[in-house]
């Protein structure tokens, strides 16, 4: 099938002011009677929820933690886009948008990407009257840093918890939403399956995270706001509870899902320091303007730093990319680091990390103004690995971080299953194959306050309210349906914890799937994974039962989807047949290493059609259309 | 390390609850608090046990989900560090921890470690927002605010919401969580135009809500992971009395 992404036509800067005039609107009167369910409580969610309650829709939202307040958005540390120009160095909405489609490697959809570069100063119009405390001047105004990817400053930040800030925001509007009784939210609850009825989305089933009771809501229409699925690695920069289980199993009853190879790792974390690691901290990007990368050039070398003369370390960015050396882009240092590790140079007890040196801008700069720049950054790797860096280099390796892929939606983020939303990190639409950075919390908030509440309205007008009510027999089927899947993992009572199991998976993603890929070791995850599944099916311990706070069964379920999609990721990486932004395949290289994209064969989107376990999905493709850009190769040196 | 836990265990929120004895054997000095409690739980669930239950999400620092007493310290006795950030390098072999959870009358235990926090959201929804709807706002530029005011706001702003303050205090009181919120928007002008509303609604809900009343303990400062000051308790007061003229 040839998907249509539904852009309105009309040139590229008048399309959504265009479309918005042809939307349908919902009477004021009328809006109470309809019901929407929001999933998720991130970014997308909680504005998303927030901002429709407000319109005077009936909202159910849900999320897993216990509440609102800390949805995985919070650990966004850099900032967020916005092509306000307030430093007045020549940024516009069209550089925005320009430099967000480059970064992505020319495989997202323009027009969705030249709206959120559109929307993107209205939301730093509404996060300041919330009441966010943007960095400012002396002068009062607000202050712009930059960020990679950008030859200008456009970038918003509070200190270094610009995250947490813009989700307090929308946890406050959302708080505001529940007090006027617009917005029911349910925390510690987990969507465990879509409802679909005659091909629409008219509900969810959840399960009550504390008593463990399964319940069905009925709806209009279904948001789904869930984040992304960096954590089929076990080990990622997300949080513990980010899972792909929401939008897998929408996947499963009918939503596409779209470029899930699509997946970015970011090149200073933490390294893991052993096999209990249960996830890994992201140090700012911003270090590797003052700090110089290296590894020994001798293999295995043991030796303490000091004793390791300077002729005898490796400066390998700054060797292979003279011009741009440590400032090299995300995906570009992720994988020197890992080339070097392969080839024996790697550093620490694992052999898996390289250094990230100060000692030369501590010489140059002092030490003062070194703390004064990452001072927060240096104590917090102090907290996690006891090493003072202002003494040593610190220890860096790359980490999953960020997930492009996710549910295909067209323009009005409506999936494929009507009445399905996907909002966010959730879905697929804005950053093609690359996410810059400071772009992530500018997608999720554009989406939840400036484009559902338009697109919404369009979809209810055209539905009867209630239409479809709760004792209908598909949500009865579909309680039925997660119970027996609770009873399943319940029933196994193996030899192998949940974690064990998530761990094996995630060693197999990150060696076949992860930072570098190739047709051998995509054959061999997709051989691999089929049968660690099996494994889990048979030999999985999970203790307690299904009627009581279990966090052992809610991880289980997490995990078991996490086994089929990781098999889907694999199938989507092997048949992108090219390299493009974090999909590097080794076969598709330039002679000098470099991403070789095949825009001929590949400027297409991948959706994915579930046909059920151990079946072949269906690939579907959109083909990707550029009016006004034109597609170059990224250069680096 | 070898080292004893005497863990807080209760089914729910209405059963008994009691400390139990574990041993966690072969702890690297590298792994998180957390992590130790994993390799604990692994360990249990191999026996065919129910795990240790409790609260956790980003495990760097700044969700506010983690919620643990160590020692009779809420997060332990490491400053300005949640739980999920304390490492083991801190103990030493042979150690007994007492683990429990948070504790105040307005905080009731879910099961084992994980407490029911959901006043402090009912104490957002009393008031703690600016009063504004989506979309036609002014530039974000319009309202210059003075950069002391915007560095205090956001000192303020720096609460996570984990609850350590109310577990600290002797009186159960959620004085700097409120103080927080009401300096954070009483410094910035869009929240001046609800000042009064705000301070007053909040602080009548936190007495409904069961929190108690601050008799300047200052333990809630000496427990907050993001180093929140009680000399914003001192600008609640201000505001308070000011919500009344």
């Amino acid at each position: 099938m040839i998907l249509d992404g539904k852009c309105p036509s009309g040139p590229l800067a008048e399309k959504w002011s265009r479309h918005r005039n042809d939307l349908k609107l919902v009477n004021p009167a009328n809006k109470r009677k309809y019901r929407i369910i929001v999933v998720g409580a991130g970014l997308a969610g909680a504005s998303a929820a927030a901002s429709l309650g407000e319109l005077g829709y009936n909202v159910e939202a849900f999320c897993s933690q216990d509440s609102p307040r800390r949805g995985h958005s919070i650990a966004a540390q850099g900032g967020i886009n916005a092509a306000k120009n307030y430093p007045n160095d020549g940024d516009s909405v069209f550089r925005l948008f320009h430099d967000t489609i480059k970064g992505g490697d020319f495989r997202a959809r323009e027009a969705n990407v030249y709206r959120l570069a559109e929307v993107s100063n209205s939301i730093i119009d509404q996060c300041v009257a919330q009441g966010v405390p943007f960095a400012r001047d002396y002068a009062g105004y607000l202050d712009n840093r930059s960020f990679g990817g950008a030859q200008v400053s456009r970038t918003f930040y509070a200190r270094g918890q610009t995250g947490q800030q813009l989700l307090l925001g929308a946890y406050s509007a959302l708080s505001r939403q529940q007090a006027a009784g617009t917005v029911r939210l349910h925390p510690r609850s987990e969507m465990l399956d879509l409802v679909v009825v005659d091909g629409k989305a008219r509900g969810i089933t959840v399960r009550d995270m504390v008593t463990g009771e399964v319940s069905s809501y009925a709806a209009d229409a279904v948001c789904l706001c869930t984040g992304g699925y960096a954590n089929v690695f076990y080990l990622s920069t997300n949080a513990m509870g980010s899972n792909v289980t929401a939008t897998y199993r929408a996947y499963k009853k009918g939503a596409f899902f779209a470029n899930p190879c699509y997946t970015q790792i970011h090149p200073t974390c933490i390294p893991a320091s052993g096999d209990y690691q249960s996830k890994l901290t992201l140090m700012s990007e911003s270090l590797r303007n003052d700090g110089r990368v290296w590894v020994p050039k001798q293999k295995s070398d043991n030796r303490p730093v000091s004793e390791i003369p300077d002729e005898e370390r490796d400066y390998y960015l700054e060797r292979k990319y003279p011009s741009f050396g440590n400032l090299a882009p995300r995906d570009i240092a992720s994988r020197s680091a890992k080339e070097v590790c392969d080839e024996g140079q790697g550093i620490g007890t694992s052999g898996r990390g390289v250094y990230l040196d100060f000692a030369d801008s501590i010489k140059r700069l002092g030490q003062d103004a070194i703390r004064e720049r990452y001072g927060n950054l240096f104590e917090m790797y102090e907290r996690i690995t006891g090493e003072d860096a202002y003494k040593q280099p610190m220890r860096i390796y790359p980490a999953p971080h960020y997930t492009m892929g996710g549910l295909w939606v067209d323009y009005n983020l409506e999936s494929n299953v009507p009445g399905l939303f996907v909002l966010g990190e959730a879905n697929f639409s804005d950053h093609g194959a690359n996410r810059l950075g400071a772009s992530a919390l500018m997608q999720g908030l554009a989406d939840g306050y400036f484009v559902i509440p338009y697109t919404i309205a369009n979809f209810l007008a055209r539905t009867t309210p209630g239409e479809v009510p709760s004792e209908h027999e598909e949500f009865r089927k579909s309680r039925e349906e997660v119970d027996a899947l609770t009873k399943r993992l319940l029933s196994i009572k193996g030899t192998r914890t949940v974690n064990e199991f998530h761990r094996e998976l995630g060693r197999i993603m990150w060696d076949n799937v992860g930072m570098a890929r190739s047709q051998q070791s995509l054959e061999r995850a997709l051989q691999r994974i089929p049968e660690l599944r099996a494994e889990f099916w048979e030999d999985v311990q999970v203790t307690g039962s299904g009627a009581e706070l279990n966090q052992e069964l809610e991880r289980a379920g997490r995990v078991a989807d996490f086994l089929e999609f990781g098999e889907l990721m694999a199938r989507d990486a092997l048949q992108r047949r090219e390299s493009c932004g974090g999909h590097f395949r080794e076969e598709f290289q330039t002679e000098d290493g470099e991403a070789r994209r095949d825009d001929e064969n590949f400027s297409y989107v991948a959706a994915w059609e579930s046909k059920g376990v151990g079946r072949n999905p269906e690939l579907h493709k959109e083909p990707l259309e550029f009016e006004d850009v034109t597609l170059a190769v990224r250069s680096y040196k | 390390m070898d080292l004893t836990l005497m863990v807080w265990r209760q089914k729910s929120a209405d059963a008994p609850g009691k400390l139990d004895q574990y041993a966690a054997k072969g702890i690297s000095r590298e792994m998180s608090f957390l992590e130790m409690l994993d390799v604990v739980n692994e360990g249990i669930v191999k026996a065919g046990g129910d795990p240790i239950a409790f609260d956790h999400d980003c495990r760097e620092g700044i969700c506010g989900t983690c919620s643990q007493v160590i020692n009779g310290v809420p997060h332990g006795i490491e400053e300005r560090t949640t739980v999920c950030q304390l490492h083991m390098r801190h103990f030493k072999d042979g150690d007994t921890i007492y683990i429990e959870p948070w504790h105040g009358k307005a905080f009731p235990v879910v099961r084992d470690l994980i407490v029911d926090r959901s006043a402090l959201d009912r104490l957002i929804q009393s008031g703690g927002y600016v009063s504004v709807h989506t979309g036609g706002v002014p530039d974000a530029n319009a309202i210059l605010i003075p950069k002391g005011d915007a560095d205090t706001a956001m000192d303020a702003a720096e609460c996570i919401g984990c609850g350590a303050c109310v577990a600290a205090c002797p009186n159960g009181s959620a004085m700097l969580f409120v103080a927080a919120k009401v300096t954070q928007l009483a410094s910035l002008p869009q929240g001046r135009v609800e000042a009064s509303e705000r301070v007053r609604g909040m602080i009548d809900k936190m007495s409904d809500e069961g929190f108690g009343n601050c008799s300047n303990h200052y333990e809630c400062q000496a427990a907050c992971p993001k180093g929140v000051k009680v000399s914003f308790i001192a600008k609640l007061n201000r505001e308070y009395m000011k919500s009344w003229f």
